[in-house]
């Protein structure tokens, strides 16, 4: 190992010297600001985080698992988590190798940071030994491990469906620019390190490719333009990063940690949520997955254009996409980065200014309070307001209460009033905090233990929002499985199929999917759809969105139904009167939901 | 004198006088609202309506003979509940019409700036 360059400097290294420092900079101020963004209590919580040992094991793993193997998007896509892994991982072996190359052989460089990057440069003879034998070996596989994913990645550009991708972002203008620089990043590496390999030695890669070329071409007088553009390809990638998608780099980093804290949405344009919109990576996964997609006027209405719109400070687009969508949280399901869709429109649905704000006041509840608390039981039943345009739900859990023997009351034997949740989908949390206050002093009059609940609109409110201490909030589909498992709701199994529909608030919302479908099981033969669980496509119907119009949604419905038909099953099944009217607008078979299909199997005793 | 009772204050309505200003906007904002037949489907199921009396009919009605007060009464008590737009026979998206009128103030203006970073 000898050093080649006295002074250890060379002009084509300012390029890079100056990317590297302007992407630093503008990185480090972009974390203090978010930092600071943030409420003094989520602060606190942060830091606090940052010296918890089992969190800092939590974000180290993380941290490498996503950032660097991106594990997620392999167990989505093979071929996508191949390409993604292998740039990511073997440009971090690439810097991790050759800080270890000067450390161990030149440690009086170390202070040059560029000194690693462009190492071969510097030194003749680096294969002498057999550590920079192997050290030069693994440089070269890591080396061809990115470019690997190089080809991969412009082969994607053409040809999106080889990855199992319908549609892709169309990148800006900014994006094809370091897109480009990226792309050249690592074969002018390989250019450069070949046309030097005589000098510096190479492995399996560089030194014959150097040989090769050396049968017909000068290799010296190559040399340093091709360092030159090695280096201003470095240059160009690194100060585009900050206004480009790949900002997403620096950003997922310090949201892995801000979110194992436990860090949430505050404000909508400021800390966690403007973290939140430059961490991602605009891979348009979400695009396909959005139920609005399959009507192409809506294709840039999904969450990676409402990021993509936030960070332009786009009001007129970033209102519109907020309000159209049905907040169904299919992308955040399958967002790799972990991006929230809904919550993040949500926030921006709150800043919308009303001439007027709602007024509940006059609404007396004396009167309901006086009825629940008449005739106390043990289970308070709220069939909520979509039950009134389904009244056979409510019917059917009445009827499946009274053979259980259960001792319940319902709360809106009248029409009650409503739980809040599509005010707070609307943004106007305040109002829905009136509702809830005044829904509580209801359910506490009734002195139940159980709040039973069918509409999982109103049951992910009731659980997530309310201060119901020592109250057990359950939906029907959970405590009818119960019944059945506990033998107190004897029903027969018949010859019927069923698909099960998860709605999107009791599915990504709640978590709720396996207990519907244990139940559908006791009574006949359960198929599942195409896409189901937590990737259950939209009934069409969702409360979510504001603007998108009743024509409009017939596509997306059609859409859900050809999904769940994909077995024929003989009924449609699902466990909410708001997806099971929406289904039935359009089902050319029955449209059920769970209770009204277990009464018809419940065995007469 | 007090007789316990009073003469109920005229509810006539001269068209001519009626500052149309914010159904105008709101015909321009959601254009559907001038498709509504008045069927009263979104009365009938409202959450709000029986404590309230609130209905999008009487609202959309309201608006037309200039009865704001009324109106505004009425839009204040809804819930947003969203059963309206469900069974509204003209597939007329009053959930979002309620918001947009609440976004209108009585001149006719959209109300904007303060929610604004």
């Amino acid at each position: 190992m000898i050093e080649r360059i006295p002074g250890a400097f060379h002009p084509f290294v300012l390029p890079f010297v100056f990317g590297m420092l302007f992407v630093l900079t503008y990185c480090l101020v972009g974390m203090i600001r978010v930092f600071f963004e943030l409420p003094r209590e989520d602060r606190k919580r942060f830091l606090i985080s940052l010296v918890t040992p089992k969190t800092i094991w939590k974000n180290i793993k993380d941290i490498f698992l996503n950032c660097l193997i991106h594990v997620k998007l392999w167990k989505r896509n093979k071929v996508l988590g191949y390409m993604h892994s292998s740039i990511a991982f073997g440009w971090f072996m690439l810097i991790l190798l050759g800080h270890i190359e000067v450390m161990l052989f030149l440690p009086h460089r170390v202070r040059f940071f560029y000194y690693p990057i462009f190492f071969n440069f510097f030194v003749a003879e680096a294969d002498a030994t057999i550590q920079g034998k192997v050290l030069m070996f693994l440089m070269d596989i890591s080396l061809l491990f990115v470019l690997s994913g190089i080809l991969l990645a412009i082969y994607k550009r053409f040809r999106s469906r080889f990855f199992g991708m319908r549609r892709t972002t169309r990148p800006s203008f900014l994006d094809r620019i370091a897109m480009y620089a990226l792309w050249a990043i690592f074969p002018l590496r390989l250019l450069a390190e070949t046309f030097t390999a005589h000098i510096s030695g190479g492995s399996f890669l560089t030194e014959p490719a150097g040989l090769l070329f050396h049968r017909f071409i000068s290799n010296d007088i190559h040399v340093l333009p091709t360092w030159w553009a090695y280096s201003i390809a470095l240059c160009i990638f690194m100060v585009l990063l900050p206004f480009t998608r790949y900002m997403h780099i620096p950003a997922e980093m310090l949201l892995i940690p801000m979110r194992n804290a436990g860090i949430k949405i505050r404000h909508p344009r400021k800390g966690f949520a403007k973290l939140e919109y430059y961490t991602c990576p605009n891979c348009g996964v979400c695009i396909d997955a959005c139920p609005m997609s399959v009507r192409k006027e809506n294709l840039k209405d999904c969450t990676v254009y409402l990021n993509r719109q936030l960070r332009r400070g786009n009001e007129r687009r970033i209102a519109q996409i907020s309000d159209k969508c049905l907040l169904c949280g299919k992308c955040s399901a399958v967002c790799q980065v972990g991006v929230q869709g809904p919550e993040l429109r949500l926030a921006q649905r709150e800043l919308r200014p009303y001439a007027l704000t709602p007024d509940y006041s006059a609404i007396d509840t004396a009167s309901m309070q006086a009825a629940v608390s008449a005739k106390p039981a043990k289970v308070l039943y709220f069939a909520g307001c979509m039950t009134a345009l389904t009244p056979g739900i409510r019917r059917a859990t009445e009827t499946l209460l009274k053979a259980a023997g259960i001792d319940y009351q319902l709360m809106d034997p009248e029409g009650g009033l409503c739980c809040g949740r599509p005010l707070m989908m609307a943004g106007r949390k305040e109002a829905a905090q009136a509702l809830i206050r005044k829904n509580v002093e209801i359910i506490r009059a009734s002195g139940c233990d159980t709040l039973l609940l069918s509409c999982p609109i109103c049951y992910r409110v009731f659980l997530e929002s309310y201060p119901l201490e020592g109250i057990r909030v359950v939906h029907h589909s959970v405590f009818l499985e119960e019944l059945m498992r506990e033998g107190r709701l004897p029903v027969e199994y018949t010859s019927g199929s069923y698909v099960f529909h998860d709605p999107c608030e009791l599915g990504r919302g709640c978590g709720i999917y396996e207990e519907p479908r244990a139940a559908l099981r006791r009574i006949g033969f359960l198929h599942e759809a195409e896409k189901h669980h937590a990737e259950s496509i939209c009934c069409g119907g969702s409360l979510g969105s504001l603007s998108l119009g009743f024509e409009k949604r017939k596509d997306i419905t059609m859409n859900a139904l050809h999904n769940l038909t994909a077995n024929d099953p003989e009924t449609i099944v699902t466990a909410c009167p708001l997806c099971r009217s929406t289904f039935a607008r359009y089902a050319d078979r029955p449209v059920e939901d769970l209770s009204e299909v277990l009464v018809n199997h419940l065995k007469s005793r | 004198m007090d007789f316990g009772f009073s003469l109920a204050p005229s509810s006539a309505v001269n068209l001519d006088t009626v500052d149309l200003s914010r159904y105008n906007r709101l015909v321009r904002l959601e254009p559907d609202a001038r498709i509504c037949m008045a069927c009263g489907s979104c009365s009938a199921t409202c959450t709000a309506g029986p404590f309230s009396g609130m209905s999008v009919r009487k609202v959309l009605l309201g608006l037309q003979r200039g009865q704001d007060a009324q109106v505004n009464r009425m839009l204040s008590a809804c819930m947003l509940c969203g059963k309206c737009t469900m069974v509204c026979p003209r597939g007329i998206n009053t959930r979002n019409l309620i918001l947009n009128l609440c976004r209108i103030a009585a001149d006719g203006s959209v109300s904007k700036g303060e929610g604004r970073l």
